[in-house]
Formats: structure tokens, C-alpha cells, sequence
């Protein structure tokens, strides 16, 4: 029986409004790797901020025993000192510098006076032939793919003499072979005895490099696998992420009416704005009727977002080839949201506070942003009107707020989304494109959001709702498109799709190049 | 709930509150001299700048906490202008129409680096900044150039008869001013209370009624104080009618049409705001233009009082604006501020420059306790955020 190396006691943490981790219990032992895994929004990320010191010690219920001593973490410093290192999502390095700077970048070796270049130099490159990277360790990063980076970034961790890695969805921007490649880097890691805990969404992954997997719902750990023989069955770990019924979570729409053909788009190709080489949105072709409600399903960097936004009036990229047909008629829009929204298109963002609301403003005054002129004469708006505007959709929605005056940044996070409907519904679009519509919202809010959407289908709107996830996919699609790598490759009708069939489809598409 | 409100009324107000502990503290300081009309007078006609350019900086500061370096030397080269111009004999009514549009000129051609070709605000205005000080040296040869036109004069606040003329002649009292009170503070009164009783009628809670009754009583207090103050002394500044004018078009602006709306989206957050369709680049024109346009104004105002125009004028105007604006309770990331924050801010400014002076400190001590202030207020700013969150 080998050591227990970390045990997180009962972790509880809350922010204003959300209970982001309820009595969450977790036991790595010395020399393993430790799947996390969970929809967005479960709490996985949450709990290693708690680990790693992001949210320090007292801001949270519980007790962290680590190597057998309880530890109190008040910076990310405290636990690196312990050997307790994170590598985000996000990659953290500063691109204008070298390899070498960035992986002492805080941790400069030789004196604070004086940094000492020629043992960051030298140091930094035995940590890069550790991790297999054969870049010079004063190349810019650049200069460097993204595998590259992320490489960099577990020879940066290893430099702080991590003896437990923790990794947060580590191969999310990494192709096929990069990712194979990492992976079997984290397990040669194994051989020389660190301890290990990933992050993932992909399961063909989790049961590749785990050894035992914690399944996180809600801000509760569920379960925790044993994975020893790295042979579990996905459905599996997929149980344990969905686990509940399925009946209550979703809202049943009732006197489905699906009209004629609302929006078309075909050969619809997109280029990365910033390496044109690069196509974002390959080839794509999708339609959506009148009262009928679309998904799209694909993984992050699918290529979902990128799609949508470039229908809503090429709001990113650059559109190479496709045509777009409104109501059977071919429309080109300008390069301008503005002439989006005039064409009825709405675009609902998965990104509510980056691209959608304005926190510092009022819920009326985010309601009616989209739409000023339809409650302005001579441009001056009829505050009167904005305000019984702002009201009625508050009631519609059961946004719960004490007031429309109210800043929309002091809302939780499905309160804000319902503002951000709110906003685009009161546009009067007749194609709404929602993109992820329930991300890190809790499950009371989600269904509140489910029956806006069939309220939306029933008025004869045409709905595409982009998603991640499978269950909500689902249920509350008519037909279903699944996206992967730029592509769509394959649709389905709801009632013969399954999860399964889905992840089936984008596997076989994933083989295929 | 209660204690909780009226908490949040005095932080909603805290520049209010200071601003009359330093009115209290230097009526105390200087014996009530600061409340002579004369001196009330003064406060009005030496700050009217500040007003003016605070008012334009404003719109900048909304749109992400963008500043506009370059208004002291616009200032300078617009008054320039106009001062040579008039010296050629040239009409006024040109005259000021060329300054006018002199200053929407520059501010447009900043406008439009800084909202289509992406040049930092900061860097554009600064380059402005040094052309246009160093092109009022060119235009005014580096000498001073007197203005003698007494029409320009009287209208825009310079000279002995730069006020508005007493039509009643009606001895100690200037009764145009007070008439003008009178009217004023009537229609400030029917116009609010008609707002509360429609909205009323329309259910709209807007607050609490019986607070907004106060504001409103203490708002009409104020300008029936003032104008009873001036009319003791030489009746309503024409400056005064210009700083009124502008405060009360952009208070509308910034509150009421589409337009001043765009300005508080982009600072809040402009990739949303883009994406509900609004134009944000030509929203950031729209504000540096207007900036120009107003620089423009405030090179008039400043000429005129000083009945001629030299190369060093306007010197830190600039700053003295976005100070007002910040001490108004802007906020320095953009999205959050108002026209009544600047007129508090330009007032405290105004109030601690005049008060010091007459209690005998000399212009660098006033410089420090300005630096302090801003500092203090921003200060202020950011804890009574922290604590909220």
C-alpha cells in the first residue's frame, strides 16, 4: 500500500451566490496519476486553486494534509515551496522572452542584484532534454508552437521542484501527436516516482494515463474509480459525471412546430484572423428551421464559437467561402455585427462577461444595448420606456434582482445570463445562436434556461444552441449537428442520437486526418 | 435594510459631503470671505475652463479612461487664432467661428489616429500636445497679442463689462440676475417634479420619492443662493451662461441620448458593446472631436478673460480637467462618471485654489493640497468599492 501523499478533508468553499465546493474529499497516493474529472463548472478547477494557494487558506472550510502535515497555503508560493506546482489551461508565459527567462521568470536564479544568466541557461536546458523539447533554452516562446509551449511549461515546473504536478487540462490546445506525446511524458514522469493529478475532458486520456479517477458533480466528488489496469470503459466514467436523472433536468417542450427552412449557411469557411493559413471553420454547411431548435456539439476548439461568430456578421476571422440565405433569399452581410442584428441574426455569447454584459452598468441599461433605436426618437431615449422594457423582460425571465436599476456585475451568474437573453431577445432576432447558453450556471438556473429556449422555439424562433455538453445536447435538441476540428462531421436527428453515436462520430473523424 | 441605505446614500455622495466640509472649513478659515459675491464671482470666472474642458474630458475618460493631453496647447493655439485675427481687424462672429472650428478640427484629426488607426490615446494627444504648444509660438510670433474688441469681450468674459446686462437697473440688485434665478430654479422645479409624477403614473419606482424631493429642493436652494450672491454684485457673469450652456447640453448628452449611452458601454466593456452593434470606433471619434470642439471654447473663455493671448496660456489645463473628472468620481478604467461629478470636482478644485489664496498661501501650496485631494478622492473611490465587494 503506498503512502498517501495529499488529502483534501471536507472542502467547502463559497462564492457571493454559489456553492462552488460542497464537502469535496479527495486522496492522491505518492507515485500516481489521479484523473479529475467533471462537466464545466463542476469545480475541478476550483479545487486546485484551493490546493495551490490561489484562494488561501481561510477562504475556504476544510483541511489540506499534505505529506502528513496540514498545510496552510497563503499564496501560490506557500505550496511551490512544498513542491505542490499547477500548470493552467491558459498558458502563462510571456512571449517577447525566451524559454529560459520565463521558466525562472520569478524564481530568477543568482541574486536579486544580479541575475545569473549562464546557470538559467544552463539549467533551463537540462530541464527541457528532461521533457524531450529540443529548443535551445534562448529561442523566444514565440518562436515555439503551442506543444512546444506546453512543454515549456512542464520544464518550468519541474525547474521549481515540483513534486506533485498538477495539470489543468493539459492537452486542450494540443493536436493528436502532441497530446500522444505528452501523455506518455506524464507517465514516463510516473516511472521516477512523481505523483501526478490531471485534469481532463477527454476520457480516452483519463483511462490512458490514470491510475485512479475522482469524478467531480457539482462541487461534490462523486466517486473515485481504480483505474489500475487502464482499461475502463468510458461509459463508465461518463455515469459518473452525468449520474442523476436525466428526466428532471430537462423541461419537455410541448406543441413542437417546425416551419420552413429560417437560416442556411453552406461552404461556410473561415480563417484565423492572425495566421491566415490556418482554417478555423472548414467547409461548413448547416441550416435551421422555424421552431426548431438546433445543437451543435463539439469539444472546445472545435471550432464551434469561431463558426458562430462569423455568421453574426463576420464578427471573427476572415470569411474565405459561404453563402448565407435568410428565408430562402441570399443576403451578404458586412463585415459588421450591426448589419447582423438588422438581418434578425442574434448572437447569445459563451463569454457573458468578456463579449456580452457591461458589469458596470445597470440590467436596464444592458437590456436595452442591442436594440437603443427601438425605444429612441431623434436619438434620445425614452428612459421611461427602456425601463418598462427592462421590467417586462425581468418578469419574463425571472431574473431575480431587486430591481432593474441594479448593477448587473452583483448578479449571479445565471441571473446574468438571463440578462444577456434578455438583451438579444429584446433585439427581435429571428435566428437566435446561443453559445454554450448554461456554462457555470447551477442546475436550477440551467432548467430556467432550457424553458426560455423552448419558449423561444414555440414562438416560432430558430434556435442553433452550441454545447460541450452531451446530456443537455440531447434533450433539448430537434437535430443535431456534432462539430470537430473545424468540421462538422455528422448530423443527426435527436431522437436516433445517442451518446455513443456522438462520440463515435467525432473519433472516427479524428482518425481520419 | 435601512441603516444599510442610508449608508450607501453617504458613500453615493461622498464628494458632496467633502465638498461642504471644505466651503464650511474655509468659511471658517477665512472669516466668511469666501462667500462675499465678489468672491463668488471670481470662483466662477477664473474656473470657467475647468467646467468647459472637464466636461469634454469627461466623454474621453467614459469611453476606458482615455485622456486628452493636448487641450492646454489647443487652448492655446485656438485663442492664438482668434487673438491675431481680431488684431487684423477681422469680424468677431469669425473669429470665433474659426476657433470653434479649429478645435474640432484637432480634435478630430486625433480622433481619428486614436479610433481607426489604433494609436494609443495617450500618445496621440501627447504628440498634440508638443505641435500644438509649439504651433501657438508660430501662429502668436512668441509674443503676446492684446485684444481690445470689446463685443468679444463682454460676451465671452474679459474686460470690466463682462456680464449680463441688468435691464431693470434696479439699484443694490442686479434684478436680471435674479429674475433669471427665479425662472431658472421654477423651471428646474416644475420640470423634475412633472419626471416623478409621470414616472408615477407610469409605475416606474425610481428610489425613493421623498429623497428625490429632497435633492430636488436642495438643487433649487443652491441656485437661488447663487444667483441672490451675484446679484449683489455685479449680476450674472457671461462666462457663467457659456459653463451653464454646456453642463446643461451634456448632461443631457451623457444622460439621455443614444450617443452619451455608447460612451458608458465602450468603457464598460467595449467587445460587448461592439457586438451589440454599436460603432465604437467612431464612438471614440465622436469623443476626441468633441474634446477639440470644446478646447476650442475654453481657448475662447481663456483669451477673452485675459483680454489677450500669449504662448505659455493653458499651460495644465489639461490636467486640472481630468482632475475634475477623477475627483468627480470617474472611474480611471472607463464607464463610470457624470457631468455632476465633474461640476464637484472643478467647484472643490476651484474652492481649495481660492480659499488658499485668500487666507495668504501662496499658488505651490495650492498645487500640493490639489495633488492631495485627487488623491484622497480616488482613494475614496476604491474603498467604497472594496468594501461592496
Amino acid at each position: 500500500m503506498a503512502k498517501i501523499l495529499l488529502e483534501m478533508k471536507n472542502i467547502t468553499k463559497t462564492f457571493p451566490g454559489v456553492k462552488a465546493l460542497d464537502n469535496v474529499n479527495l486522496q492522491v497516493e505518492e507515485g500516481e496519476i489521479h484523473a479529475l474529472v467533471g462537466e464545466n463548472g463542476a469545480g475541478k478547477s476550483t479545487l486546485m486553486n484551493v490546493l495551490s494557494g490561489i484562494y488561501p487558506y481561510g477562504t475556504y472550510e476544510g483541511d489540506i494534509i499534505y505529506n502528513g502535515e496540514t498545510c496552510k497555503f497563503n499564496t501560490i508560493k506557500d505550496s511551490e515551496s512544498k513542491g505542490i506546482v499547477i500548470i493552467h489551461q491558459e498558458l502563462a508565459l510571456v512571449p517577447e522572452m525566451s524559454i529560459g527567462e520565463n521558466m525562472y521568470l520569478g524564481n530568477e536564479r543568482g541574486r536579486k542584484s544580479k541575475i545569473d544568466w549562464h546557470t538559467t541557461y544552463v539549467e533551463a536546458d537540462k530541464y527541457l532534454r528532461m521533457v524531450g523539447l529540443n529548443e535551445s533554452s534562448k529561442v523566444l516562446v514565440k518562436e515555439i508552437g503551442t506543444g512546444k509551449q506546453q512543454l515549456v511549461e512542464i520544464a518550468k515546473a519541474l525547474a521549481k521542484n515540483a513534486k506533485l504536478l498538477i495539470l489543468d487540462e493539459p492537452t486542450s490546445s494540443l493536436n493528436e501527436e502532441d497530446s500522444r506525446a505528452l501523455l506518455d511524458l506524464m507517465l514516463g514522469f510516473k516511472k521516477q516516482g512523481m505523483t501526478m493529478i490531471i485534469i481532463t475532458h477527454k476520457l480516452n486520456e483519463v483511462s490512458y494515463v490514470a491510475d485512479k479517477i475522482t469524478v467531480v458533480r457539482d462541487g461534490s466528488t462523486i466517486e473515485t474509480i481504480d483505474n489500475a489496469n487502464h482499461d475502463i470503459d468510458e461509459d463508465r466514467i461518463i455515469k459518473g459525471m452525468v449520474g442523476r436523472e436525466i428526466t428532471n433536468r430537462f423541461p419537455k417542450r410541448t406543441d413542437v412546430k417546425i416551419g420552413d427552412i429560417n437560416m442556411e449557411v453552406s461552404g461556410w469557411t473561415v480563417h484565423h484572423p492572425l495566421y491566415p493559413e490556418r482554417k478555423v471553420v472548414d467547409d461548413v454547411s448547416l441550416y435551421v428551421r422555424k421552431g426548431e431548435v438546433v445543437g451543435i456539439y463539439g469539444l472546445m476548439g472545435a471550432g464551434r464559437t469561431e463558426l458562430a461568430m462569423s455568421i453574426f456578421g463576420q464578427s471573427y476571422g476572415t470569411l474565405t467561402a459561404g453563402t448565407l440565405k435568410l428565408n430562402g433569399q441570399e443576403v451578404k452581410l458586412k463585415k459588421s455585427p450591426t448589419d447582423a442584428i438588422k438581418h434578425k441574426i442574434a448572437y447569445v455569447t459563451e463569454d457573458r462577461k468578456g463579449n456580452g454584459l457591461i458589469l458596470s452598468q445597470s440590467i436596464k441599461v444592458n437590456t436595452s444595448l442591442a436594440n437603443l433605436d427601438s425605444i429612441s426618437k431623434n436619438l434620445v431615449i425614452d428612459k421611461d420606456r427602456e425601463y418598462q422594457v427592462a421590467e417586462e423582460y425581468r418578469e419574463k425571465l425571472k431574473t431575480k434582482t431587486p430591481s432593474v436599476e441594479q448593477l448587473v456585475g452583483n448578479l449571479s451568474g445565471g441571473n446574468q445570463q438571463k440578462v444577456l437573453l434578455a438583451k438579444w431577445m429584446f433585439a427581435e432576432p429571428e435566428v437566435l445562436i446561443l453559445d454554450e447558453p448554461t456554462r457555470g450556471i447551477d442546475v436550477g438556473a440551467k432548467y430556467e434556461i432550457y424553458c426560455i429556449i423552448n419558449d423561444l422555439a414555440k414562438e416560432g424562433k430558430s434556435v442553433i444552441m452550441i454545447s460541450s455538453e452531451l446530456p443537455e445536447v440531447l434533450a433539448m435538441s430537434d437535430r443535431i449537428y456534432i462539430m470537430n476540428a473545424s468540421k462538422i462531421v455528422g448530423e443527426m436527428k435527436a431522437e436516433e442520437a445517442t451518446q455513443e453515436s456522438i462520440m463515435a462520430a467525432i473519433l472516427k473523424s479524428g482518425r481520419g486526418d | 435594510m435601512s441603516s444599510g441605505g442610508a449608508l450607501s446614500y453617504v458613500k453615493k455622495n461622498m464628494m458632496i459631503i467633502i465638498l461642504v466640509a471644505v466651503v464650511i472649513l474655509f468659511t471658517v478659515g477665512t472669516q466668511g470671505k469666501i462667500l462675499l459675491p465678489q468672491n463668488i464671482n471670481n470662483l466662477i470666472s477664473q474656473n470657467g475652463y475647468v467646467f468647459v474642458l472637464g466636461t469634454g474630458m469627461l466623454l474621453c475618460i467614459l469611453t476606458g479612461g482615455n485622456i486628452d493631453l493636448a487641450v492646454g496647447s489647443v487652448v492655446c493655439f485656438t485663442g492664438g487664432i482668434g487673438a491675431v485675427m481680431m488684431q487684423a481687424g477681422l469680424p468677431v462672429y469669425l473669429a470665433v467661428i474659426v476657433m470653434l472650428l479649429v478645435g474640432l478640427a484637432i480634435g478630430a484629426f486625433q480622433g481619428f489616429w486614436i479610433a481607426w488607426i489604433s494609436v494609443p490615446p495617450f500618445i496621440a494627444t501627447l504628440a498634440g500636445m508638443y505641435a500644438f504648444r509649439g504651433l501657438s509660438n508660430v501662429v502668436l510670433n512668441g509674443f503676446a497679442v492684446g485684444i481690445n474688441n470689446t463685443t468679444f469681450l463682454n460676451v465671452f468674459g474679459g474686460g470690466a463689462d463682462c456680464y449680463v446686462p441688468d435691464f431693470f437697473k434696479g439699484g443694490s440688485l442686479n434684478m436680471t440676475c435674479l429674475l433669471a434665478g427665479i425662472i431658472g430654479t421654477a423651471v428646474f422645479v416644475i420640470l423634475s417634479l412633472r419626471g416623478m409624477i409621470v414616472r408615477k403614473q407610469k409605475g416606474i419606482s425610481s428610489g425613493n420619492s421623498a429623497v428625490e424631493l429632497l435633492k430636488v429642493v436642495i438643487i433649487a436652494a443652491l441656485i437661488m443662493w447663487l444667483t441672490y450672491k451675484l446679484s449683489q454684485y455685479k449680476g450674472i457673469p457671461s462666462v457663467l451662461v457659456w459653463v451653464a450652456l454646456v453642463l446643461l447640453i451634456y448632461g443631457y448628452i451623457t444622460t439621455n441620448t443614444a450617443i452619451g449611452r455608447y460612451f458608458y458601454a465602450v468603457g464598460g466593456n467595449e467587445k460587448a458593446t461592439r457586438l451589440s452593434g454599436v460603432n465604437t470606433k467612431l464612438v471614440y471619434f465622436v469623443a476626441y472631436a468633441n474634446m477639440g470642439f470644446l478646447a476650442g471654447l475654453a481657448g475662447i473663455l481663456t483669451v477673452a478673460r485675459a483680454s489677450s493671448a500669449q504662448p505659455t496660456y493653458g499651460q495644465g489645463y489639461e490636467m486640472d480637467a481630468i482632475a475634475s473628472c477623477f475627483i468627480g468620481g470617474a472611474s480611471a478604467y472607463g464607464g463610470v462618471g457624470n457631468i455632476t461629478g465633474v461640476i464637484i470636482g472643478a467647484a472643490l478644485m476651484g474652492i481649495i485654489n481660492q480659499g488658499m489664496s485668500i487666507m495668504g498661501f501662496s499658488a505651490n501650496y495650492q498645487r500640493a493640497v490639489k495633488g492631495l485631494v485627487l488623491l484622497a478622492a480616488v482613494l475614496i473611490d476604491i474603498l467604497s468599492k472594496k468594501e461592496k465587494a
